[in-house]
């Protein structure tokens, strides 16, 4: 092994070093017409809506690698605190890591505080951890909860910037799971209804999207308590199979039956433990 | 070993300038100091001038712009005493280092940054504790004094 000349102390974080081998390799892969694995991405639909006491998130649980199912029931309902939860859409690995670093930096800020945190902490946090790398994180978020001045609901995008609305809808089922929340949301919603909108809001993401599919997963955040209902529905199911190809014994009629032991001989018996730690 | 934790890092400021540029062909990076072919390709001035990302040098002066704007908004807000102190106090706590080639905790500079109240990306991952390569000493200290 030859020692790396190093003049500086290496520091930690993003490391760039294989960024030009892989510009070279991408390019050579493409020369011959072959593509590189994709990340895998949540192709998504979540939404959040603001009602009387609290807030509702919904999402769907398909994770996609191009054109394949990757994963048919993933979590997308993040928990950040006690009193906040997060969806996410985009690159699955960005905002799985994204929500477990804000959820840890807000857990020591209120340790730090002796406070529940507020949204808006979280809201600030995420965004400006997003536009430090210039949306080459890919993670679309919708953050919502309840804190000690009421519920609020935030949409945040890969590029850092933030909206902070009574009603928001991200992922490629955005636009499906809008459609339905522009005709039917009214302020100040019962729970009931506001979990109705948002279960028909990703149902339609999820019949009209190709890359939103399988359950619909809700959150109901209330000053207190949290109601995290994995699933709600079971939108698409997979079918029961209704016919049979095992064959009866006795089907094939036996000619003849010939049976030949094997004499074998115990020479050497031994037992090895098998390292389970 | 106590005679070196006193004297200043020379090379503190150079080394840290947006636009400190690797000079191509001289000392080419890779193992046995020879060009790495299958690696990095061919050696091109347009390979070692540019950043392989665009978020390349943004992330190695992150910290320092950082700083750089936070001393300027105190200044601004209470006076040019305050930057003054703070940064008299960070002096004091960068010189209680190991050699450079061990990891030191930096327990007094993380303490004064408060990042010791926050997990970022550099706590996560490529953390120098645990990193495969070692620089060797030698250079390294001679580098730091300033001898290379």
């Amino acid at each position: 092994m030859a020692t790396v000349a190093v003049s500086r102390p290496p520091l930690g974080g993003f490391s760039f070093d294989n960024c030009k081998r892989n510009a070279i390799l991408q390019g050579e892969a493409n020369k011959v017409g072959f593509n590189l694995p994709a990340a895998r991405k949540t192709g998504t639909t979540i939404c959040g809506v603001v009602f009387k006491d609290g807030v509702v998130l919904g999402a769907d649980t398909r994770a996609t690698e191009g054109m394949i199912v990757a994963d048919k029931n993933c979590s997308k309902i993040h928990y950040i605190s006690p009193n906040i939860y997060c969806c996410g859409a985009g690159t699955a690995a960005d905002t799985e890591m994204t929500t477990q670093i804000i959820s840890s930096n807000l857990e020591l800020h209120a340790l730090s505080t002796g406070r529940l945190p507020r949204v808006a902490t979280a809201n600030r946090m995420l965004k400006q951890m997003l536009f430090r790398y210039q949306g080459y994180i890919g993670a679309a978020l919708v953050l919502g909860g309840v804190d000690c001045n009421g519920p609020h609901l935030y949409s945040i995008y890969p590029h850092g910037s933030t909206d902070k609305l009574p009603y928001v809808t991200m992922g490629s089922g955005s636009l499906a799971a809008m459609a339905v929340f522009e005709d039917r949301y009214k302020p100040n919603m019962e729970e009931g209804e506001a979990k109705q909108l948002v279960h028909d809001a990703i149902a339609a993401g999820i019949f009209n999207d190709l890359g939103s599919g399988s359950n619909i997963d809700l959150c109901v955040i209330t000053k207190g308590s949290v109601d995290y209902i994995r699933p709600h529905d079971e939108a698409n199911k997979k079918g029961v199979r209704t016919g049979d190809y095992k064959y009866r014994r006795g089907t094939t009629t036996v000619l003849t039956k010939a049976v030949n032991p094997l004499d074998l001989e115990l020479v050497e018996e031994s037992i090895q433990t098998m390292d389970t730690s | 070993m106590m005679r070196f934790c006193v004297l200043q890092n020379s090379r503190g400021l150079h080394s840290q300038l947006k636009d400190s540029v690797p000079v191509a062909g001289l000392c080419p990076q890779g193992a046995y100091g020879m060009q790495d072919s299958l690696r990095s390709g061919f050696t091109s001035v347009k390979n070692e001038l540019l950043p392989s990302h665009p978020l390349e040098l943004s992330e190695k002066n992150f910290q320092l712009n950082q700083d750089k704007m936070n001393y300027s908004t105190l200044r601004n807000i209470q006076g040019l005493h305050a930057p003054l102190k703070l940064q008299m106090e960070y002096r004091a706590a960068r010189q209680i280092q190991r050699l450079p080639f061990l990891p030191s905790s930096n327990l007094a500079l993380d303490t004064l940054r408060g990042s010791d109240e926050s997990i970022g990306f550099e706590d996560i991952l490529s953390d120098p504790a645990q990193s495969e390569v070692m620089g060797e000493p030698h250079m390294m200290v001679e580098y730091k004094l300033g001898l290379l």
